[in-house]
């Protein structure tokens, strides 16, 4: 047996060349992708600082943990305020409560002009508090940790207060007439969780139950409530808690195949896809870019006037109710990452 | 001399024995780090900076001594992040419910960690699987735990404020006070490390103890043929870390008053980069306690050094686990080169 090299013709290399050409032409995707990101990051407003203060330094320390959508939108928020307000603005986030006492006392040593702080561990920050209140730094507190934001000596607090969010939810849902929510709950052992579930529990007039999924794993999570959809068919209403697991639990809802309804706490590309056609009732918004916004442009108010939105009565981003009315407008806002 | 190693032989010996330790590779590593912030982030070197960075490393490092010792033995902890959270938690919980002097808890939750790490000991030692296993269980039971036990006890998912119970200024003062010498803030946890430092070096390199350690992790079944008791020993070593668990957690709960249940866990493993940082083999019989130490310092150095130079903390795992493999790759290579040496 003989082996034919393959021997390229004269004219092979100028058809590849061509067909290289056709494909990469072809194959380039008229929407979507980074192309159009950079457009609607083009489209977003950014542009210099409107002020003429001196250059201020403002950290946010928060209780993040790391790659979560919900904080790249509080951070998208806080760096347009930074922007404007000619501020260095520094980052930083661990879901530990050491960890984070320690990126708090590290903002304290770099002697920042301003400090966001979130207060999901409560307690755990009064010491460190009081050494930013010693050190002259005016601190606000953000997103958690209203009861205690005042104690610690925080100028104000910034946020939505989880039981009235719940409640909010649980009202809209007893109005449009649901009979049985599932509420999911996927951090076990989060107490704004399990403040949104009870909050809706009181205003929904109908049956409610809440069950625990493993929220880092949806795979995992998506079956256990489908399992529970399956098992108990009178549910009509699906709860979640924040965007990610609404995107899980719509998935959930399908396998389930049957005419259940999504709501959820907390936005993301899904849940407006799913405000849009209908497979997601209503989402209750905290508006997280409004908690960073406001939370770098108020140190900003407070150094260069002394002023303080409300007083220093907590100010509220949330509950906002969005529904299938909201959802064109908010399909731009949320593709570049400001709700 | 009895190998001809030319190479080796041309070195002076006090270069040789420096080339020999199994810290020598974690100390290049601090000082290549502390270097780089130095010189990238001026705040870095600020006295109020170093309490900082210290604060950190000692929280670190004060379960990196027997979980290094350990690693010498042969052996891993997997549960040693959340045993922590277990002491607090129940320091914490014994206090408040039974309305005690705050150093009631303070001991159930010596003899509770204690518990668990002879519990990890004898497991390992009566059903022969691996540590990996056994102490895989353990920390899978005790996340568990921490969080249905405390939603059972107190309703919620942290523990209530026991700040105003008696003993809590004692308790406070032992663990988490903090003394300024000359602008250098040192905390509580800092004594407790360079305490347990000193201990643990001893007992590695001065007591039989510590020779029965190298001799478990180094061939366990060559120690046994020798008479080394190696069930004792390795339950010893869980029983330290059982020791350093309950001292990292009754500082967390006298800190921060109270306690959430979650947390602790992911930590194992940065004690367990600690010790491999520091010079210890992942297969036990080689290793150093002080390296352990360097090990927390340079994770301290570098989790608030990426803050004070204002770089994205989102890269600080990255840097962590290049950081590891260099060291590792380090570790790996001075040890071959002093092998080859005569001993």
């Amino acid at each position: 047996m003989s082996t034919t090299r393959f021997r390229p013709s004269r004219r092979f290399w100028p058809v590849c060349a061509v067909l290289a050409i056709a494909v990469t032409a072809a194959g380039c995707s008229s929407t979507g992708g980074r192309r159009a990101e950079e457009a609607r990051a083009k489209a977003a407003a950014t542009g210099g600082s409107a002020v003429t203060t001196p250059r201020w330094k403002v950290a946010m320390v928060t209780h993040a943990g790391a790659g979560d959508a919900f904080w790249d939108t509080v951070r998208k928020g806080a760096e347009q305020a930074a922007a404007k307000d000619n501020i260095t603005f520094l980052y930083s986030n661990d879901a530990q409560t050491q960890n984070q006492v320690q990126l708090v006392q590290a903002a304290i040593d770099q002697k920042v002009d301003g400090l966001l702080v979130t207060l999901a561990k409560g307690d755990a920050m009064a010491d460190v508090l009081g050494k930013a209140k010693a050190a002259g730094i005016p601190v606000i507190t953000i997103n958690s940790g209203e009861e205690y934001s005042a104690k610690f000596g925080a100028l104000t607090h910034i946020g939505q207060d989880e039981t009235t969010a719940g409640q909010a939810a649980g009202q809209e849902m007893a109005a449009r007439g649901r009979k049985n929510v599932l509420c999911v709950i996927h951090e076990q052992g989060n107490v704004g969780q399990e403040q949104r579930c009870s909050g809706a529990q009181s205003r929904a007039g109908a049956g409610f139950q809440v069950m625990y999924v493993n929220g880092v794993n949806m795979p995992d999570a998506r079956a256990a409530i489908s399992a529970k959809l399956q098992s108990d068919p009178s549910i009509d209403t699906v709860l979640t808690l924040s965007g990610p697991m609404a995107a899980t639990g719509l998935q959930a809802v399908q396998d389930a195949h049957s005419g259940i309804e999504l709501d959820t706490f907390d936005l993301g590309p899904q849940v407006v896809a799913g405000l849009k056609s209908g497979s997601v009732g209503f989402a209750v918004d905290q508006q997280p870019y409004l908690q960073g916004y406001q939370g770098v442009d108020l140190i900003w108010l407070y150094k260069y006037n002394l002023n303080m939105l409300g007083g220093g009565k907590p100010v509220s981003t949330g509950p906002q109710i969005l529904t299938k009315d909201n959802a064109d407008a908010l399909a731009e806002y949320v593709a570049r990452g400001t709700r | 001399m009895s190998t001809p190693d030319l190479l080796v032989q041309d070195r002076p010996a006090a270069l040789r024995r420096l080339l020999a330790r199994p810290e020598l590779g974690s100390l290049i590593a601090a000082v290549a780090v502390f270097v780089v912030f130095a010189v990238v982030a001026e705040p870095f070197l600020r006295v109020s900076s170093l309490g900082t960075v210290l604060y950190a490393a000692s929280t670190i490092g004060i379960m990196a001594v027997p979980v290094s010792l350990l690693m010498i033995g042969g052996e891993f902890d997997l549960s040693a992040g959340v045993v922590v959270t277990t002491a607090a938690l129940t320091s914490s919980m014994v206090s408040y419910q039974f309305t005690a002097v705050t150093w009631v808890g303070v001991l159930v939750s010596l003899v509770t960690t204690l518990a668990i790490g002879w519990f990890n000991g004898w497991m390992l030692g009566r059903t022969k699987l691996p540590s990996f296993i056994v102490t895989l269980g353990t920390f899978l039971m005790l996340t568990g735990a921490n969080l249905g036990v405390t939603k059972a006890i107190s309703g919620t998912v942290s523990t209530k404020s026991i700040a105003d119970m008696q003993g809590f200024e004692s308790c406070r003062w032992l663990f988490a006070s903090e003394v300024t010498i000359g602008g250098l803030t040192v905390k509580a946890t800092v004594w407790w490390w360079l305490g347990l430092l000193a201990i643990g070096s001893w007992v590695l390199l001065r007591t039989r103890f510590g020779n029965w350690i190298f001799a478990v992790g180094g061939d366990a079944d060559a120690a046994r043929a020798v008479g080394v008791p190696v069930a004792r020993t390795k339950t010893v070593l869980y029983l330290g870390v059982g020791f350093g668990a309950w001292v990292l957690g009754q500082h967390l709960l006298f800190s921060f008053d109270t306690v959430q249940s979650g947390e602790g866990s992911g930590n194992e493993l940065i004690y367990i980069v600690a010790a491999v940082i520091g010079g210890c083999l992942i297969t036990g019989g080689y290793g150093s306690v002080a390296g352990s130490a360097l090990g927390a310092l340079i994770f301290g150095m570098a989790s608030k050094g990426i803050i004070y130079a204002q770089w994205n903390p989102d890269w600080f795992k990255f840097f962590l686990g290049a950081m590891l493999l260099l060291a590792a790759l380090l570790n790996a290579y001075v040890k071959r080169r002093a092998e080859r040496g005569p001993r």
